[in-house]
């Protein structure tokens, strides 16, 4: 699936997006999975309060199921306005 | 109903041009964001956002505004890129048969843009960069809706 980073996660991490081959079966253990891999993701999603994240394009929240999901975004509190 | 999510400086006086000019208006009500410099060290203000999710997020809540007030237009204009202090950082315009509904439907989308919509702003200032954090008071007033 690919995974997509936005604002001060996606610095951390150092790339705006990427492919991920994973059997995780929710936003949880994704990032449980990519922290295990390198420091960088540990320090991105060392606090998953402070995260919010979409699957496809619309907010979920990190326990909801992946299967079929084609894209997962993780950023932190939207600013705008 | 226009929803637009763009790089480049706009006219808020411009765009009210055709906006809401139906039989039924009877209100207008405008809003438009402005940069600001609360430091006196800020160079300019960076925004970025989630292509093709912004403006999906954005048209939800202009439906969902245009179906709770019984809007007869309703216009969104939200920039992204690299912004100088001064220059609008967007605008929101309802136009309803009363101007309770056309007041209440601009509060109402600026509560929820301001926490829905996948924007973040980045500070850019003499001293380095830094990214505003969410605030808790925005969170909170979605609340009253």
């Amino acid at each position: 699936m690919e995974v997509v980073y936005f604002a001060w996660v996606r610095e951390r991490i150092g790339l705006p997006r990427e492919s991920v081959t994973t059997a995780a079966a929710t936003p949880r253990a994704l990032i449980a999975e990519l922290s295990a891999r390198e420091p960088r993701y540990g320090a991105a999603f060392a606090d998953p309060s402070a995260l919010r994240v979409a699957l496809d394009r619309k907010l979920s929240d990190f326990d909801a199921p992946l299967a079929g999901v084609r894209e997962v975004a993780f950023f932190p509190p939207m600013t705008g306005g | 109903m226009r929803v637009s999510v763009q790089p480049d400086r706009f006219d808020p006086a411009a765009e009210m041009a055709g906006f809401g000019t139906g039989p039924t208006t009877g209100a207008v009500v405008t809003f438009t964001g402005i940069v600001r410099d609360d430091t006196g060290r800020m160079q300019a203000l960076e925004i970025e956002h989630y292509p093709g999710m912004t403006e999906a997020v954005i048209a939800d809540y202009a439906r969902a505004a245009a179906e709770r007030f019984g809007l007869s237009d309703v216009l969104v204009i939200h920039r992204h890129g690299r912004l100088a202090i001064g220059e609008p950082i967007m605008m929101v315009a309802t136009a309803a048969r009363h101007r309770q509904a056309a007041f209440e439907a601009a509060e109402y989308l600026m509560d929820w843009l301001k926490s829905r919509a996948p924007f973040w702003k980045k500070e850019v200032g003499a001293d380095g960069e830094s990214w505003v954090a969410a605030k808790d008071s925005d969170e909170d007033a979605l609340g009253r809706w």
